[in-house]
């Protein structure tokens, strides 16, 4: 098979505490790094804690395996300093086409929403993603990061948990305050600690082939309900980088994957598939079953899962990866309070609440679509089919065909975090919305709402007229211990002074935000939306900041 | 009353915040309605159905108009 991709492999090192026999003591351990495990390192790192992660392996991933990044994962990444390689590496596509049977039955063009910074998806096959977040946390001093150290055994008490990780060279103990399980669907640590995770795996195989295109071909989606070369199933064709093609043909529960998985098998379902004499090599092939399940709840005393250890869904709508950086950018800043004595332990049932909320909406829409996309009796394939033949002519058929759901993040809406309205707004930016992007202007350099905000708690002041700022009042925030960052975003650009500025040059962070001179909104650190009010007041502040920190 | 052909699906008191989530509740709520019956009982269902919508739509125009499009694509 062809290689586009030459696999690092990154050095392993004797971990002191093997000579010298003693255990060693961290505020945090992260096991596990794969994208959420090193982006939860990165995100703990932001918040200026020492994080030590630990992965059993010495490189990335294996095959393309997860391929699209949507837009919040972009806006996080970009926090955690790899979201310009990432989209400077991925793909970028618009078109979707959707055949049923022999037909082409419509195409859609996702062009995207003027005035966000990141596109609603980029895709990029899962090891390039890894090998700069890799790249990133070696920048990092408060990051260690252990190849070839796996976990055989962990335990846990009030204060903390123990574990016991082997290497090469021998066994060390590992104490930590906190443990992240970023250790994937098979999750040992889970298994170890004896927690159950729930739900059902679907009675279905598929296959999964990285292609590479000798000629050109579009950088489009194509999705295929019931096609001549591969009857009663589903194909997908979805582009990557470096002329990388991930086709995904279901299969069936009956087939046989290793039968399956051989090139001679494998060669001629593409060629059928791409109908012509077009050259392609296969650069990788596995088959795949997945599950749709998810623990009750994420945190466990001092163990705190993300990412596939705590919730798997159908690789339909890209919700694996995606959320599983959402859970670490909702758990690095709570952590951070938590550790810091400003907010108490159970902000972390926050995270969890928060959480199982956005996984039950992901296992939902997943769900839905693997319904629409493999049938389950004759009733659910007739009224699919009829979907599909409504489609080529009339809108309200193309809205219901289902091919995988564009990953979208949650709104927090019914969270405990959140300080309801007390006044009037419009818009969808209401307390537990993730932020809306804007263009602003930054000191005259053109830039993005996102950028500025994230990591801290903000204070997003709206005005007509800087000089109606009081900023001496607004420089010195600090609720109760925790410092709320103020952000002024005005109609008119602005002379520097003491305070941030956000000129928004074109009036679509006000219009966004539904904001009229003096509208304030109160940032959570992972940018979310926390309480917003036409106008300022120091107590309800304070209060909107205790209530987003679990202190009330 | 022409015949509404755009997506048209919403239920009350609830706040979307993307337009493909209307659809896929209706359609995961008649997929369930199906849930565990037999071939035989799901068209006798689906007939009950249209019987029912039919008089609540009311307009014959309208039905025939639907009744006509239903008809061209099978």
């Amino acid at each position: 098979m062809l290689n586009t991709y030459t696999y690092p492999k990154y050095e392993y090192r004797t971990p002191p505490e093997i000579a010298a026999g003693k255990a060693l003591k961290v505020p945090v351990v992260i096991v596990g790094a794969g994208p959420v495990g090193l982006g939860m390192a990165l995100d703990l790192d932001l918040q200026g804690i020492p994080v030590l992660l630990l992965d059993e392996d010495d490189t990335v991933s294996i095959g393309s395996r997860g391929v699209c990044y949507a837009k919040r994962a972009l806006e996080i990444l970009d926090r955690y300093g790899v979201g310009d390689a990432v989209c400077a590496k991925g793909v970028s596509w618009n078109v979707g086409r959707t055949f049923f049977r022999d037909k082409e039955v419509y195409n859609f063009n996702l062009v995207p929403e003027p005035d966000h910074h990141r596109p609603g998806m980029v895709n990029l096959q899962q090891y390039y993603l890894e090998e700069y977040l890799v790249a990133r946390a070696a920048t990092r001093p408060g990051i260690a990061l252990r190849w070839k150290n796996k976990v055989v055994s962990v335990t846990q008490g009030d204060s903390g948990a123990t574990l016991t990780v082997e290497t090469a060279d021998g066994m060390y103990t590992v104490e930590a305050d906190w443990l992240i399980a970023a250790d994937g669907a098979r999750s040992p640590i889970r298994r170890m600690l004896g927690l159950e995770v729930e739900g059902k795996i679907f009675m279905d195989r598929f296959l999964i082939a990285d292609v590479v295109m000798k000629a050109d071909f579009p950088a489009e989606r194509w999705f295929w309900f019931d096609p001549p070369f591969h009857p009663n199933q589903s194909v997908l064709l979805h582009k990557q980088t470096d002329s990388v093609f991930r086709i995904d043909f279901q299969l069936g529960w009956d087939a046989d994957p290793d039968e399956e998985k051989k090139p001679e098998k494998v060669i001629p379902r593409i060629k059928a598939m791409l109908g012509d004499a077009r050259e392609f090599e296969l650069e990788w092939v596995s088959v795949y079953t997945f599950q749709c399940r998810r623990m009750a709840k994420f945190n466990h005393g001092r163990v705190l899962f993300v990412g596939d250890a705590a919730h798997q869904v159908s690789p339909f709508g890209a919700r694996g990866a995606n959320s599983g950086l959402q859970d670490a950018d909702n758990l690095g800043w709570k952590l951070k309070l938590v550790l810091s004595g400003l907010a108490p332990p159970s902000l972390l049932d926050s995270y969890s609440e928060e959480r199982v909320y956005a996984a039950d909406e992901n296992l939902m829409n997943s769900t839905r679509s693997t319904d629409f996309i493999t049938p389950k009796s004759r009733a659910s394939r007739t009224f699919r089919n009829a979907v599909l033949s409504l489609a080529k002519d009339h809108a309200f058929g193309r809205a219901l065909v289902n091919s995988g759901r564009l990953s979208v993040p949650s709104f927090l809406v019914d969270s405990s975090l959140n300080t309801p309205d007390e006044e009037a707004f419009a818009g969808r930016m209401l307390p537990g919305a993730p932020l809306d992007d804007a263009p602003i202007e930054k000191g005259g350099a053109p830039g993005w709402l996102l950028q500025s905000t994230g990591s801290r708690f903000r204070l997003l002041v709206f005005v007509d007229d800087p000089a109606a700022v009081d900023a001496a009042a607004l420089s010195a925030l600090d609720c109760d211990g925790i410092r709320v960052e103020p952000l002024i975003v005005s109609r008119r650009a602005l002379s520097a002074d003491s305070l941030t500025c956000l000129h928004d040059v074109r009036g679509v962070a006000f219009q966004r935000y539904d904001a009229r001179p003096g509208t304030a909104y109160l940032i959570r650190p992972d940018q979310h939306v926390a309480a917003r009010w036409r106008g300022l007041d120091a107590a309800k502040l304070r209060a909107a900041v205790a209530r987003a920190c679990g202190r009330s | 009353m022409a015949l509404n052909l755009k997506p048209n699906l919403a239920e009350a008191g609830k706040r979307y915040f993307v337009a493909y989530t209307p659809g896929d509740d209706f359609y995961e709520s008649l997929i369930n309605a199906h849930r565990d019956l037999s071939d035989e009982q799901s068209e006798l269902l689906n007939a009950r159905l249209i019987l029912l919508l039919a008089n609540h739509i009311g307009d014959i125009g309208t039905l025939r108009e639907a009744l006509a499009i239903a008809r061209e694509g099978v």
